[in-house]
This record gives C-alpha cells, sequence and structure tokens, in this order.
C-alpha cells in the first residue's frame, strides 16, 4: 500500500495543528457554528442526534494491520468500544467528544490516517473495487490512479466550497463492485482500440433525492490526462453546479439542466486550457504510485490443495460459508476472503474494537498484514493461500466473523440511520435486524441466492436504496417513520435505478413485504436465474399484485 | 485598524469599493479617488469613467466569469473578486483562470465575507490581496499563509505539482 513520506507526513501534522487551532477557537467562542460548520466537516467531523460523529478517510478501503490496530485503540479509549464501516469504504465513530477529536486526528496520523474530507462540500474519499489488484478478471489495478487522485484531490483549493458533495469512483474489474455509474465522476480503466489502456470517464451519476446513471465524457483518454480531465469536469461544477437549492446542487442536475453535449462541450473547452499543463501525470510518476501496489511475496503453489478438498468434503458449514465468501484469485493457490459483517443482531458495518484487533492478527498471519473494506461494509482478506483457508475460516468463527451470507439477502447495505444519524427520517437498524430475524436459514437464504437489499433511513440515501435489488427507504409521515419499498435496483455493470413499489409501510409489515416479494420470485423464476433478472423479465407488476393483495 | 493584507503583510487601503453604483456621477462626486466598481457598471459607461481622474478597477461577483471582462482586462492594476459568503467557492476559480489562463498579473483581491481560515487556499488560487471582514483579528490573519508548507496540486502559487518535485 501507498506510504507516506516526509511530504504527506508533514502536511498531515500540519493539518493536525490548523484543525486544533480551529477547534480551540471555536470553543473559546472565536469562531461562530456556521464558520466552523464546513471546517469540521472537512475534517469528518458531523454534530449528531447524541453525540458528534468523526468520520475517518480509509483511502480505497485499503487498511493495514496497524492501522487497524489504531482504530481499535481509538474505539475503546475515545469511543464506546466499536466502529462502524461506511459505504465510502471509510469507518466512522460514533460517540468522540468534541474536545478529544484533534487528539484522536493525532493519533491517527501516527499510521498516516486522517478525517480530511470526509464530509463537506469537497471531493470526498475516492473508491474502488474491494478486489482491485487481486481480481482474476482485472484489466488493470485501479489503486495506483486512485492513489494519484488522492494526493490531487487533497486539500485541493480550488474545490474546497463545491456546490455540493464530490465523489469519485475508479473501476478496473470487469465485474463493477465499486458502483462506478452512480458517482458523481466514475472512472473505468478500458482498452481502446489501439490495444492501450486508459480511461472512460462518466459524469452525473449519483444517489440521493434524484438517483441518475452517470453519462459518458470522456470516450477515452490517456492515463497521463487522468487528472486535468478531473480538473476540467470540476471547474465546470464549480462555476456552474447549483448553489441555490442544496437538493438540486449535485452535478447530476447540472448535467441534467445542461444538457450532456454541452456540458460536455463546457468541459472540453477547460480541458483545452490545461490540458498538457503541470498537473499531467509524468511516466514516472504513473511508475512511482504503482510501485506501492506490485504483488506480495506469493509463493508458487497449486489450486485447490488436499488441505481444502478435504475440508470441504467434510466439514459442511465450513463448505458452506467457503462457496459464498471465498473468492478466485489471479495467483494460483491464493484466495479473496470476505469476512462479512452481517451477523444477525449487529447493525450492518458495525465493528468491535476486539474484532478490529483481531482482524489486524489475522491480517498479519495469513493475508500479508493489510485488509480492504467493501463498499458493503464488510472485510477483504486479499491474500488468502487456499491451504490456509480452513485454519482461517475456522479463527474467524471465534470472533464472529464468519458469516456466511456473502451477497445474500441478509448481507444489506445499510446506514445508521434515526438511531444515530441527526438528517435521517427513520430508523434503518431496526429494519435490517428484523429481515435478518425473519430470513435466519442458511439453506433458505443459499435457495433464494444472490439478493441486495439496501436499505437508507432518509433520501440522502447513504445506504444506497435506490440501487439495491430491494431497496427500502425510511421516510416521514406526519410524525410517524413508514417505509418505501423499490425493486430492480443494481450498482453492478448493467445499473439501474430500482422501481418504487408502491403506497409505503409501516416497520412490522417490512419482513412479511419482504418475505412476499421473495415468493413471487421463487414461483417465478427460471432455471436458477437470480432476483435481478427474474424482475427485469417479469417486470413490478406481479410483485405489486402479491404485495398489496387483500387479505381475505 | 488596517484590515487590508497584501503581498503578505497589512497595509493601507487606497481604494474604495462601490458596492453598487446608479451612474457615472458617483464617481465624480468623489473626484481622485480610487474606486472599485461592478463590472457590470464599468461596462455600461467604460466611456464616461475614461476621463475619470482618479484610476477605476473593477470587481466581480462569484456568478460572474472572468472570461467574460474581455480584452482590457489586462488593462487593470487590480481585479477584485467577491465572496457573497465564505462558503461560496466560484471566486476560487475565477482567480486561478485570471492568473493561469489570462495571465494577469495584477493585485487580485478577495472580498466581502474572507475570513481567516480559507486564506491560505486563496492565496494559492492567486489572490494576492484580502480585504477582511471587519471582525477579523488581523494580526492572526496574517498567520494563516503558513497553515501548510507545501501541497499536492500545481496552482497558480506553485507552478509544479508535489509529483514533479519529490
Amino acid at each position: 500500500m501507498y506510504q507516506y513520506d516526509k511530504y504527506d507526513h508533514q502536511m498531515l501534522a500540519e493539518r493536525v495543528i490548523q484543525f486544533r487551532d480551529q477547534t480551540e477557537r471555536y470553543l473559546a467562542g472565536n469562531l461562530s457554528d456556521s464558520e466552523f460548520l464546513p471546517l469540521r466537516l472537512q475534517n469528518g467531523l458531523y454534530i449528531q442526534r447524541l453525540a458528534p460523529m468523526l468520520r475517518v478517510a480509509i483511502p480505497y478501503g485499503l487498511l493495514s494491520s496497524n492501522q487497524l490496530r489504531k482504530l481499535a485503540f481509538i474505539s475503546k479509549h475515545f469511543d464506546k468500544g466499536y466502529g462502524h464501516f461506511t459505504t465510502r469504504q471509510n469507518i466512522q465513530f460514533n460517540w468522540p467528544e468534541l474536545e478529544d477529536v484533534p487528539d484522536i486526528l493525532a493519533h491517527l496520523a501516527e499510521v498516516e490516517m486522517h478525517a480530511i474530507q470526509t464530509s463537506g462540500n469537497c471531493i470526498r474519499n475516492t473508491t474502488t473495487d474491494q478486489y482491485a489488484g487481486v481480481s482474476a478478471d482485472e484489466l488493470e489495478d485501479s489503486r495506483p490512479f486512485c492513489e494519484a487522485i488522492r494526493q490531487w484531490s487533497t486539500f485541493h483549493p480550488e474545490f474546497a466550497f463545491l456546490p455540493r458533495k464530490f465523489k469519485i469512483a475508479v473501476c478496473g474489474t470487469k465485474i463493477d463492485q465499486a458502483a462506478t455509474q452512480v458517482h458523481d465522476i466514475g472512472v473505468y480503466l478500458i482498452k481502446n482500440s489501439n490495444g492501450e489502456v486508459g480511461f472512460r470517464i462518466l459524469a452525473g451519476g449519483g444517489l440521493g433525492r434524484t438517483p441518475v446513471i452517470g453519462q459518458e465524457i470522456f470516450e477515452f483518454v490517456e492515463k497521463r490526462h487522468l487528472l486535468t480531465a478531473l480538473e476540467s469536469i470540476l471547474r465546470v461544477y464549480n462555476r456552474l453546479g447549483r448553489r441555490d437549492n442544496k437538493y438540486k446542487a449535485r452535478i447530476k442536475i447540472l448535467v441534467r439542466e445542461t444538457g450532456v453535449e454541452k456540458f460536455r462541450s463546457l468541459v472540453m473547452q477547460e480541458w483545452s486550457q490545461i490540458r498538457d499543463g503541470p498537473q499531467t501525470l509524468t511516466e514516472e510518476e504513473i511508475d512511482h504510485c504503482k510501485s506501492f501496489f506490485v504483488d506480495p511475496f506469493y509463493m508458487e503453489k497449486d489450486d485447490a490443495p488436499e488441505e481444502l478438498t478435504a475440508a470441504l468434503k467434510n466439514d459442511v458449514l465450513f463448505s458452506s460459508w467457503h462457496q459464498h465468501n471465498v473468492s478466485e484469485h489471479k495467483k494460483s493457490g491464493y484466495a479473496i476472503v470476505t469476512a462479512c459483517l452481517k451477523e444477525t443482531g449487529v447493525a450492518p458495518g458495525d465493528v468491535t474494537d476486539i474484532q478490529l484487533n483481531y482482524l489486524a492478527e489475522l491480517a498479519d498471519e495469513y493475508s500479508f498484514g493489510e485488509v480492504r473494506i467493501s463498499h458493503h461494509q464488510n472485510v477483504v482478506f486479499a491474500d488468502v493461500e487456499q491451504s490456509e483457508l480452513y485454519a482461517f475460516w475456522k479463527k474467524l468463527k471465534t470472533k464472529s466473523l464468519a458469516s456466511m451470507n456473502l451477497g445474500l439477502l441478509t448481507d444489506m447495505i445499510c446506514c445508521p440511520g434515526g438511531d444515530f444519524c441527526a438528517l435521517a427520517n427513520a430508523k434503518s437498524i431496526p429494519i435490517a435486524e428484523s429481515l435478518q430475524r425473519k430470513f435466519d436459514d442458511i439453506d433458505e437464504l443459499k435457495n433464494i441466492g444472490n439478493l441486495r437489499i439496501n436499505i437508507s433511513g432518509c433520501m440522502n440515501a447513504c445506504g444506497h436504496h435506490h440501487v439495491g435489488n430491494i431497496g427500502i427507504l425510511g421516510v416521514d409521515k406526519k410524525g410517524e417513520e413508514f417505509y418505501q419499498v423499490s425493486l430492480g435496483g443494481s450498482s453492478q455493470n448493467e445499473a439501474s435505478i430500482g422501481k418504487i413499489i408502491g403506497p409505503s409501510f409501516a416497520q412490522d409489515e417490512i419482513p412479511a413485504v419482504v418475505e412476499k416479494i421473495i415468493e413471487v420470485y421463487k414461483t417465478s423464476r427460471q432455471n436458477k436465474e437470480p432476483f435481478l433478472d427474474t424482475y427485469r423479465r417479469i417486470g413490478i407488476e406481479p410483485f405489486k399484485e402479491k404485495v398489496y393483495a387483500k387479505t381475505d | 485598524m488596517q484590515k487590508l493584507i497584501k503581498n503578505g503583510q497589512l497595509t493601507q487601503d487606497y481604494w474604495t469599493i462601490l458596492r453598487e453604483a446608479t451612474g457615472p456621477e458617483v464617481l465624480n462626486a468623489v473626484p481622485g479617488k480610487n474606486f472599485i466598481v461592478p463590472l457590470k457598471f464599468w461596462k455600461l459607461y467604460r466611456e464616461d469613467l475614461a476621463d475619470y481622474a482618479g484610476e477605476v478597477a473593477i470587481w466581480l461577483d462569484s456568478d460572474e466569469n472572468v472570461n467574460d471582462i474581455g480584452s482590457e482586462l489586462a488593462s487593470f492594476s487590480l481585479i477584485a473578486l467577491n465572496f457573497p459568503i465564505f462558503s461560496d467557492g466560484r471566486s476560487y476559480t475565477n482567480a486561478r483562470e485570471l492568473r493561469e489562463c489570462h495571465k494577469y498579473e495584477g493585485e487580485v483581491r478577495a472580498i466581502g465575507d474572507v475570513l481567516r481560515d480559507q486564506l491560505y487556499y486563496m492565496s494559492r488560487c492567486g489572490f494576492d490581496a484580502f480585504d477582511l471582514r471587519s471582525d477579523q483579528n488581523p494580526e492572526n490573519c496574517l498567520t494563516a499563509f503558513a497553515d501548510f508548507s507545501t501541497s499536492y496540486q500545481a496552482t497558480t502559487s506553485e507552478s509544479s505539482p508535489l509529483f514533479r518535485r519529490r
């Protein structure tokens, strides 16, 4: 992973000093609430329903075991012993004291971590596929380019006060697990007809109130032009994005209201001024970024070793977990393992300090000391030897880290919702839990197969409900919490926005509603088609009929 | 008390900003002063202003574009860019474009809601004069330019990104 040099360290240290001074001036009454607001937000600090919330950046989801240990320490000493992995591959702490935040930032800086630009109307943490660099189907590792973007976007003086927040995702794998098309900017590594690898760049995607799939702005740009291309898009957005209405301020509204043709020509006009300028990536810089993401010291091993095949044969539970939580690795003899943080009764994405420490230990022992956080709020061990999988799984089990529901109905994305978040209209964690309790039979879950349920507690869509195969959105109806259900969303390559099925439901109706939806799917599916394919084939009507049918 | 920072120092302000102006007669009421007038005003009355005894500069609001100033851009010794509120970031883009695309070398002054915690980013985008909001502590503001000692990006104040300097 990327290693800080003296410049990175210096800037981070200066940031900690800067924020300490700002916090002191705020607490002394020399900085107003409204003036402190963007400063604290750009340091990841929200004022929540019960306490401040601090969101710590995990650049493109990559964490070392040392960093995991530091996060464990922070959750233990400054929080209530747990943290929450988010859909931006970050981690947030829900209970720190405002006065402690400068100290927490100083602790983070020791392990090259921070909370810079994890909130506020600026460029946020760049995300990517959690299998980057190890996926068997990858065109090229996206992480070196994520790092180039991280540096370019960190403390960018021109784009600290954008109309609204701005999110960038990069994808280099064939199967898009990064929800690239619903980002303000989505970057795909592609190969052009000359066999040259570069980028296809989309803009104007997003979730929130108005979910939109991004549109193509650059069909193909050479690698060296990545940052100037991004800067041109940002500049057009900074200048022209709406600032009169918070709900119309994202770039997706600008692209839509301007028209993609016109928007593209504005971007090209800006680009013509800065293209080939100093921000153009050099060969050396691309190589420099790549040098941090070289393969670890793999051993020469065969696939499907005896230890693994025997265990798969003899242990049904292990075999079941292996089927869902282990993915193909580019290197023979190795596997990608996802520890699913979706145990029943635990809020999706929540992780205790004990688990964090244990994840660190396992990373050191089995996966070259690194893990990745996925936007599905799970933890990925990218380089586990296949011969060690059985032992590894047994260890995961000891700390409730071996849920075998990866990709299944109960592997839900869920925002913190009304239990924590000041913006939420409704709770989301209890909805997730009620579904986990309703669908608690692993055989039945496997029978239902791959299915994404995404839950958001409000329109801001932190739980990505629009792109859940089944999306659940908390809404406020005259002071009461209700839930709107949508079907058919997807954040993968054939991305689509879910369609609302009809009038919303009370909280206690949701498990039965989901059950009815599943029944329709099971009776309608052909062969082994997954839920999404059945939905796309038969449409929303049969689901609607069943869900709203009067009971006699 | 002085509240103008220029080139890193508190300094006397020889300019008067006309926030609103109805016609060219407002200038003639105070002959010899240096005025910063709204871009629109200057476009309407530029011929009347040509005879004015003092110097005339322009200011742009955040929804105006420096690319609309036109060919006389270089003739101004000062161009001011307004921050109607500190969280409106459009003037950062205008400043960079003045410096980097138009190669403007006169004074680029930040006016309006100009606060201590934005000064460093402003300076990196090419502002070299800062008309502080009246409640700001000028001495404290002077320290803002040293908040960071280096930066990742190529911007006006640093023509080379960090990756070309490492």
